[in-house]
């Protein structure tokens, strides 16, 4: 699993590349606290899009990323899902927890 | 279907392969040779009655019990020649739940869920903590993480265990009669978290039920155990228009026919006494 960020505009996008799972969960999580704890970056976009598999640790990630970032009021935006990835977050009833957009465009277009 | 199916060489998709596996108590053979294969990512129900062998195959799978002969390949591995270091290594791959639960009455819900993962990951505590109450979340125990197991019902329990058998996304997950004791519609809950859990987590799972409407409900594909034979092996489909005598009597739930003439029933029950 590969992971990077750039910046467009106010958001700060992370681009994940590869399969999540117990094992590499926790460089997204250092990731997403980093940026939006110690960064404090207004608004923070995950990209999925090549992500084919994320296990639960990866979703707890997720979950943790969402929650410090409601806590430090910026905004936690996630987007190009796998049938796969969604089917994680149907089976642990977030996806209508998270705010998910299929594209980069519609993410960062997101008011 | 059937017998031939037995001699199929390994696929490429399979992810367990059993070669000619038999199992005995002391001088009782209750596995007589049995040849299949578990597809990857495809859900295997193991059907049989009581006493068919279909507990002891899912017990010698996962290394609870030790074959007398034959050979079973996990994910590749020859699990008769795999080193200490291999069989570690499918341990993390590897989820079990089995009758009972046999979860630790010290630890609460929570710690039994969380021990695999504190075991084999480096997983910080909040996310632990977090992966426990989604996977209590799906075994509809939500709310139940600082109970003692023995504050639970059996059913509880066995959902408890269920939820620690997931804890780690497992690539195989083994289940013994996961919804035998469990009233309908938290059995129906577990199936449909069966199904939910392959397709979500690309998991291989292995089920042994003598349930038949979850069977149907949560297998790609059947084999009928009896008397530690395979006598069908197939689609739920397929087992459901089998004209095998003994596939008809299970899936019709036929009695077994009075088997004891008189003389042998007596001589059976006073076999050892004095004259």
């Amino acid at each position: 699993m590969q992971i990077s960020t750039r910046q467009s505009g106010t958001s700060t996008i992370v681009d994940v590349v590869g399969d999540i799972d117990l094992y590499n969960s926790p460089e997204i999580r250092k990731v997403l606290l980093e940026n939006i704890r110690d960064k404090r970056v207004p608004r923070i976009i995950i990209n999925l899009k090549e992500v084919r598999y994320i296990d639960s640790s990866g979703v707890a990630s997720l979950v943790e990323g969402l929650k410090v970032s409601r806590n430090m009021s910026s905004r936690f935006i996630l987007f190009g899902l796998s049938p796969a990835a969604r089917e994680v977050l149907e089976l642990s009833r977030l996806i209508k927890v998270f705010e998910v957009y299929e594209n980069e465009d519609q993410a960062l277009a997101a008011t | 279907m059937s017998a031939a199916a037995q001699t199929t060489p390994a696929a490429n998709d399979a992810m367990i392969s059993i070669r000619d596996l038999r199992v005995s108590y002391g001088s009782r053979e209750i596995l007589h040779g049995i040849s299949f294969d578990i597809r990857r990512d495809e859900t295997m129900v193991i059907l049989g009655g009581s006493g068919s062998g279909k507990s002891t195959l899912l017990r010698t799978l996962v290394g609870l019990e030790k074959a007398s002969s034959g050979e079973i390949w996990i994910r590749g591995k020859n699990m008769a020649s795999a080193t200490a270091a291999d069989k570690e290594e499918l341990r993390k791959r590897l989820g079990m739940s089995f009758q009972g639960g046999a979860l630790f009455g010290s630890m609460t819900v929570g710690e039994n869920v969380a021990l695999p993962l504190r075991e084999h990951t480096q997983l910080d505590d909040d996310t632990i903590r977090i992966m426990v109450r989604l996977k209590l979340d799906q075994v509809g125990l939500s709310g139940f993480e600082n109970y003692k197991p023995s504050q639970l019902s059996g059913g509880m329990k066995k959902r408890a265990a269920v939820a620690r058998a997931i804890a780690m996304d497992p690539e195989i997950l083994f289940f013994d009669e996961p919804s035998a004791g469990l009233d309908p519609v938290i059995a129906a809950g577990i199936d449909n978290l069966i199904v939910k859990l392959k397709r979500a987590f690309r998991m291989t799972i292995v089920v042994v039920t003598h349930e038949m409407a979850s069977a149907f409900i949560i297998a790609d594909r059947m084999v009928l155990v009896d008397k530690g034979h395979i006598v069908a092996l197939g689609t739920p489909q397929e087992l459901q228009t089998s004209t095998h005598p003994r596939v008809r009597q299970f899936m019709d739930r036929i009695a077994e026919p009075e088997v004891h003439k008189e003389m042998d029933y007596l001589q059976m029950l006073t076999d050892g006494n004095e004259d």
